[in-house]
């Protein structure tokens, strides 16, 4: 059975992988190489690599150590981090691998371990077990060769599903004859997408002719999945296992997205160097300019040696040039990287970690995908949204039906017990008849019928039927679509109760407690570019029935009878009432029909290639001349706290769009009550309606005239008229598509985008969710470039998510999939609003603050040494012991603002929620623009000039102790090095809004290490060393008073312009952040008796309130 | 990268049944902690910088950096100090044929003498300093050429110096002690000072030559092979400088205690100076008693071996006398830059007072605490 007998097709051997399932990026031996190998392919770590091999080839001002230490660190770090990673991989893998799975072999099952399957395979799977590999359901436990699969671990959907044994081997009961079964397999190449599978068995009985089978997504059952509610089931390795499996497949990460801030800490860095190349360049001219004199190039104190001398003079200016990188390479700070890396991947926790936004319900809390993009929430300028299931519950409630006109309301629900079937029919409009009588059944039946909704079953009933009987409903529906649970529900509150489907056969209980069979004959599945899905039933008397439900508009078109007028007008009146409608419709089919559309079908099935297409076809043709029986309406209430959050995304000044594939009634009435649309809002139409009636140039035209005359006539007025734009996707197709003259289609892109940007909200309903990615791409690709953000729940939105800067997904009841594809998760759409005005806002400040401080520092670090270029002759002479020079980035400075970046609160949880208006103050990355920017690095160069030239007039021709003894070179680096570190971490603790005993902890605590490590690093002889040059050099400086004295004078000065520049600013033009924190600042006082204490050397208050000492007591 | 890997860890570690239908035990578990840390609600000082907080603060730091900076002027002001250039690169200076006439081999020094008339009498200690321009001691090739092994008494460092060294490392195949090129360029005019009274008679001031230099270089850092029992022997095998007039050993004969590498002269060399114009502590004159100035007012004769060219490369060569308070030598700088800012600060207070007052009425946002 494995091998395609003699004569059969050219059989293309094909090697497949055994199942054994790699997650892991490293063995054992290659890790070191291919870790190095992916760790150096990084820029930056390759810069580094090249400074330290510089260093390593030619006589450079600091030992390799200083550059070389700090690499080696970082990439020890990641490495150990990342083969932590790699090691639990390995385990989870080898868990994977090793669980036993029962493969049938000769007749018998045989227990082995799951990486020894290989493609061909029979495998038994038990009830709850997971499927080893892809698997073909041969044959299953359950008489009608069906097996439940619950996918939860693959895609997170719940529900149980249902698949399908291939016919001709439904039959099989024993392992004998399983093993008897001789057929070849052809499939598709190996690929992701887990509900596409196109396949065809071929089954050789003795001579005969094979017989062809088609295979389905249906019939294959996924690695990964579980068995449910079915003893046994056998199946056949497919064709996927082990790295083929659509698991496996799945783990490929997706493409990277990057985050504003990272692309302007890229600028930055260029920026930088820039400047090191150029501080470089100046120095190695001017060396040689200053080296014209052979008296200053070698004085007779001071000669070069032989092998010096004798190299040329090129070769010596390139040494020169190269040995000023490296002197000034750490203005590009190694640990920026890391720093940046830990932030991101540290601070991602508070999202997780974030109470507020866990849902009790669904018993999870936000989840983080990528914590590449944390500080790009704080930056969104435009959020497309969901409708359904993002901005509504998704929780459908039937609320009427009508048939013809006549208007059915279940009454079940009113006093909370479910009332007899007879009574529960409140008929509005009743003028019996038979005509109507007729389309009555035919409707009730046609919701009973054309579903995909499962009956489960409770476990402890044994019979599903004595439990319905009596009155008590011990069985639920479940389905991927809510709607058609609500429908099915509806329905059985109004009298038709759908039991479940037994051997193809449905079962019907009817008004008068008679159960109807129809045998299921096809089911033509639900998608949402034909928005409809129909089935076929053949009657017990024999009558062949198609019936059809969907979109109104998909239903209309086809009609060809029935009360169209009537139910067009209630379908209407219901959807602006905010209710999903669907419309009803059905068609008798004569017997060669049937046939014939069994034919088309059956046509398509087989198809191994376009199958999608090709049934798409089948359907269009199956699925025409409806007699419209009715509609429903279902009501999806709005998610609590929807509309506050709109507000609030509004008032922080982001466009909210709603893309949606609803109808325009319905999605209309869902923005005004979630306030998308206000009352005032004028709205304005680009709909299909409108376009048939108007040209579409006209009618843009018209639109941007209005937009346009509006806000010059209110440009003086605050109060600007706003406008909401509805366009659907006809139109919106219409929009995008190019012109055939060529001119015009960007023009109608220009207008289209002038218009959006006037409005404050758009409703983009009828979409296909294609359109909605198309839309996002427009919009990020207009010329403000602004920042997007996608959210959505369901398959529908992935396309979007994708697209968007950042996408979010809502852990909903349509599936994982939105969460899954999306950058991050959460559980309502209300967490919205803590996720982007708190977490997103936070991130972004913390970050901004992060980048610049980090130039900041180092160029307070290196400008001094470049300045001291000019009086060393330009000899690369280091101003920093090699200690200081290594140790700045990783220690002496670099806890405090890791710490800043994690903890920094400029403004309380609670006024960044109340005031959604502060969001506007950080967007467009206003902290990480140019000026800011430049203002940043002035300042560096300003402290770095007030640092060097202050030590240099007190160490200018005099003494500083009191015994008359001079101080050298490294007394003066030393001095600065010191003013350095207190300005640096000073300065951080000027812009640290929010004092926790952590930030005291670290902030003075690493003061302390430096002024201890210093003291320890000059108290001894270093045995190891060769040069002693910071003996006691710490030390005697502290000694003397001047020293202090400077060291006091020049943090001084040095922090005194940015406190001045901040308080003016403050005190000039607040932002509406500084407002916000001084009217919490009173508030704090008011409210609690607050403590002032007054420390001179901060310029600032402190305020505990009575409150925080007790929390911290606690 | 980070964030991508840990989500594939919670998805392949756990494939339990993540959904709605988890019992209330998987619900807690999942739950986070309701902790201040992870709820980013430790409670926190929250101090702003406006200029109702700052205002204070400025007019402190102004009060209390004026009075700082002020004393600070007088005591610089208040000490005395003289300073003569006896390079010779004038043609009218005494030292003009020395320094014209300058070999390293001559073996006979060349002497001269500068007269200077001290104005006002010297009353402290008074320190003797030798003060050297455009004398590069902080090039790179300078600075690290030196052994702090061999200069700690190291042997195997003695006899093998460090290549840092070169080209100053060996001489005729033996190794230079102490080795580069700081020691080789050791300064080596040698400076007497005479108080010529009122008779015409010169009186030699005694100068002190111990005291210059760190303690710990002195006593730690700085050490004779095989202590301090015979030099010539523990330096056998080993060539002086090449500069140099005599080997290490002979530094200081008289006092065993300065010879060798713990001679001071040496050790204050060999601290390399941060700038090109440095000085040095030569040697410090003590006062003798209370009622006499160390240095009375009047004529003193400066006695000049001149050994050491710096014309070669435009250098130039002091003599710098002065006295020393509690912060240092004369040094104005500091005493200014604490006026300076001190002031500055009051001023910036008073613009700030303005300020405040002006936009706070206007904003209504912040008021002065007190």
């Amino acid at each position: 059975h494995k091998e395609p007998p003699p004569g059969a097709e050219a059989y293309i051997p094909q090697r497949f992988p055994d199942n054994r399932i790699v997650s892991s990026k490293y063995t054992f031996w290659n890790f070191i190489p291919k870790n190095l190998f992916e760790q150096f392919r990084r820029i930056a770590n390759f810069y580094f690599l090249g400074i330290f091999l510089v260093q390593l080839i030619i006589d450079t001002p600091t030992s390799p150590v200083t550059s070389g230490l700090p690499l080696f660190f970082v990439i020890t770090v990641t490495a150990i981090k990342q083969g932590y990673e790699d090691w639990l991989r390995h385990k989870a893998d080898c868990s994977l691998n090793e669980c036993p799975a029962d493969v049938v072999q000769r007749g018998k099952v045989v227990r082995t371990q799951s990486h020894k399957l290989r493609v061909g395979d029979i495998v038994m799977v038990r009830e709850d077990e997971t499927f080893p590999c892809d698997l073909i359901l041969l044959s299953s436990s359950r008489p009608d060769g069906t097996c439940y699969v619950t996918t939860t671990s693959l895609d997170g959907e719940s529900s149980h599903k249902t698949y399908y044994a291939v016919p001709d081997t439904m039959a099989f009961r024993t392992e004998r004859e399983v093993d008897s079964l001789h057929a070849t397999i052809e499939c598709e190449q190996p690929q992701p997408d887990l509900y596409k599978f196109v396949g065809r068995i071929s089954i050789y009985r003795g001579r005969e002719e094979p017989v062809a089978r088609p295979l389905g997504a249906e019939n294959l059952l996924l690695r990964g999945a579980t068995l449910k509610n079915t003893q046994h089931i056998y199946g056949t390795v497919a064709v996927y296992t082990g790295m083929e499996t659509k698991m496996a497949l799945n783990y490929q990460s997706k493409s990277q997205k990057r985050s504003a801030v990272e692309k302007s800490m890229n600028a930055f860095l260029i920026v930088y160097l820039c400047i090191l190349i150029s501080k470089a360049v100046i120095n190695t001219v001017l060396k040689y300019a200053w080296q014209w004199s052979p008296d200053r190039d070698e004085p007779w104190y001071n000669h070069r040696t032989e092998n010096e001398r004798q190299r040329h003079v090129v070769i010596r200016a390139l040494t020169d040039f190269l040995a000023f990188m490296v002197l000034f390479n750490y203005i590009i700070p190694v640990s920026m990287y890391v720093t940046v890396e830990m932030q991101k991947f540290l601070g991602s926790y508070f999202i997780t970690w974030d109470e507020e936004m866990f849902d009790e319900e669904l018993g999870e809390g936000a989840q983080v995908n990528t914590s590449d993009l944390n500080e790009e929430l704080g930056q969104v300028e435009y959020v497309f949204t969901d409708k359904t299931g993002t901005l509504t519950e998704n929780n459908m409630e039937f609320i009427e039906c009508c048939v013809d006109g006549n208007v059915y309301i279940p009454h079940a629900i009113c006093n909370g017990q479910i009332l007899s079937a007879a009574s529960s029919i409140d008929m509005i409009d009743s003028s019996p008849g038979g005509y109507r009588r007729e389309h009555e059944d035919l409707f009730f039946r046609a919701l009973c019928l054309c579903h995909t909704v499962q009956v489960k079953e409770e476990v402890t009933v044994d019979g599903i039927k004595r439990g319905l009987h009596q009155g008590r409903p011990t069985s639920f529906y479940i389905s991927s679509s809510p709607d058609e649970v609500a429908l099915v529900e509806g329905m059985k509150r109004l009298g038709y109760t759908y039991l479940r489907l037994k051997d193809n056969y449905m079962e019907i209980l009817n008004k008068d407690d008679e159960i109807e069979r129809f045998e299921l004959l096809h089911v033509l599945n639900f998608d949402s570019v034909r928005r409809r899905m129909s089935v076929i039933v053949k009657s017990s008397s024999g009558e062949y029935l198609l019936f059809c439900k969907g979109a109104d508009s998909s239903i209309f078109p086809r009609v060809v009878s029935g009360k169209v007028e009537q139910v067009k007008a209630r379908v209407e009146q219901n959807a602006v009432e905010g209710l999903r409608t669907l419309c009803v419709a059905y068609r008798r089919l004569l017997e060669s029909e049937y046939e014939e559309a069994c034919h088309h079908l059956s046509e398509a099935k087989l198809a191994l290639q376009d199958r999608e297409h090709r049934l798409a076809q089948a359907y269009d043709i199956i699925e025409r001349d409806f007699v419209l029986l009715g509609a429903t309406a279902v009501e999806d209430r709005l998610q609590e706290k929807a509309a506050d959050t709109i507000e609030s995304l509004h008032k922080a000044g982001m466009k909210v769009w709603v893309l949606t594939g609803d109808k325009m009634e319905t999605a209309a009435a869902t923005c005004y009550a979630s306030k998308l649309f206000r009352r005032s809002t004028q709205i304005l139409e680009l709909t299909k309606k409108r376009t048939e009636e108007q040209s579409l140039h006209d009618v843009l035209f018209e639109l941007n005239r209005t937009v346009l005359r509006q806000c010059s006539i209110s440009g003086l007025s605050i109060d600007c008229l706003d406008f909401g734009l509805i366009i659907d996707g006809a139109t919106l197709s219409a929009v995008l598509k190019p012109n055939q003259d060529g001119t015009g289609h960007s023009n109608y892109r220009e207008i289209f985008l002038e218009i959006c940007r006037n409005c404050s909200a758009v409703l983009c309903c009828r979409m296909a969710p294609l359109q909605k990615a198309q839309i996002v791409k427009l919009i990020k690709a207009s010329k403000e470039h602004p920042i997007t953000l996608a959210i959505g729940d369901g398959a529908n939105d992935v396309s979007m998510i994708l697209e968007a800067h950042v996408g979010i997904g809502i852990m909903g009841k349509e599936g994982r999939q939105a969460a899954r594809n999306s950058d991050y998760a959460i559980p309502k759409f209300k967490h919205l609003k803590k996720m982007l005005l708190v977490h997103g806002h936070y991130y972004y400040i913390r970050i901004a603050e992060l980048v610049q401080y980090f130039f900041y520092k180092n160029v307070c670090f290196i400008f001094p040494q470049f300045l001291y270029q000019f009086f060393c002759g330009f000899s690369q002479q280091p101003l920093y012991d090699t200690a200081y020079l290594t140790l700045y980035n990783i220690s002496f400075t670099s806890l405090p603002i890791l710490l800043y970046s994690l903890v920094e609160q400029h403004v309380t949880v609670e006024t960044l929620k109340r005031e959604p208006v502060l969001y506007r103050d950080i967007a467009k990355n206003s902290l990480l623009r140019w000026p800011v920017f430049l203002y940043w690095t002035c300042l560096g160069v300003l402290d770095a000039v007030i640092f060097f030239f202050g030590a240099y007039f007190l160490f200018d021709n005099t003494t500083f102790t009191s015994n008359g003894q001079m101080f050298g070179n490294w007394t003066f680096g030393t001095l600065v090095f010191t003013v350095l570190v207190f300005t640096v971490t000073l300065k951080l603790a000027l812009d640290t809004h929010h004092w926790t005993w952590i930030n005291h902890f670290v902030i003075w605590g690493s003061l302390l290490f430096y002024v201890i490590f210093s003291l320890l690093w000059g108290g001894i002889i270093w045995p190891f060393l060769n040069y002693q040059r910071m003996y006691y050099v710490f030390m005697q400086m502290l000694s003397s008073g001047p020293a202090w004295l400077s060291i006091i004078l020049l943090i001084m000065i040095s922090l005194l312009p940015d406190v001045v520049k901040k308080v003016l600013c403050r005190a000039m033009c607040p932002t509406a952040t500084e407002r916000a924190q001084v009217r919490h600042w009173h508030q704090l006082r008011n409210e609690t008796e607050a403590l002032y204490c007054l420390v001179p050397n901060f310029r600032m208050f402190f305020i505990v309130t009575y409150d925080n000492v007790n929390k911290l007591l606690c | 990268m980070m964030a991508s890997s840990y989500s594939t860890k919670e998805e392949d570690g756990h494939p339990s049944g993540a959904s709605s239908h988890g019992g209330p035990g998987a619900v807690k578990s999942k739950k986070p902690d309701n902790t201040a840390f992870k709820q980013q609600r430790l409670p926190a000082w929250q101090p702003i910088l406006t200029a109702g907080t700052v205002l204070p603060a400025f007019f402190v730091i102004g009060l209390i950096f004026i009075p700082i900076g002020i004393g600070l002027y007088v005591t610089s002001n208040n000490i005395k100090e003289y300073e003569i250039d006896y390079t010779g690169a004038d043609i009218n200076s005494s030292c003009y044929s020395c320094a014209k006439s300058y070999s390293w081999n001559s073996t006979t020094s060349c002497v001269c003498s500068v007269e200077f008339i001290l104005e006002q009498p010297f009353e402290s200690n008074v320190f003797m300093y030798y003060g050297l321009s455009n004398f590069y001691q902080n090039h790179r090739r300078y600075v690290k050429s030196r052994d702090d092994s061999q200069l700690n008494g190291d042997q195997s460092a003695l006899m093998n110096p460090s290549k840092e060294c070169e080209p100053y490392r060996t001489s005729d195949g033996k190794p230079i002690a102490p080795c580069g090129a700081i020691a080789n360029s050791l300064f080596n005019d040698t400076l007497e000072l005479y108080y010529v009274d009122s008779n015409g008679t010169r009186n030699a001031v005694p100068l002190v030559k111990k005291g210059i230099a760190w303690y710990t270089d002195k006593h730690v850092k700085f050490r004779n092979p095989g202590g301090n029992n015979n030099l010539t022997v523990a330096f056998q095998g080993t060539a002086k400088p090449v500069n140099w007039a005599k080997p290490v050993y002979e530094l200081d004969p008289s006092d065993p205690d300065n010879n060798g590498f713990i001679n001071e002269d040496f050790i204050v060399w060999m601290r390399t100076a941060a700038l090109p114009t440095f000085r040095k502590l030569y040697r410090i004159i003590q006062k003798k008693s209370s009622t006499t100035p160390t240095l009375p007012s009047g004529k003193y004769f400066l006695n000049i071996t001149y050994n050491y060219p710096v014309l070669s490369f435009d250098g130039r060569k002091r003599v710098i006398l002065s006295t020393i308070s509690w912060m240092g030598g004369k040094n104005p700088f500091l005493g200014i830059a604490y006026i300076t800012v001190g002031s500055m600060c009051f001023f910036l207070g008073v613009v700030l007072l303005i300020i405040h007052h002006k936009y706070d009425t206007r904003n209504s946002s912040a008021d002065i605490p007190n």
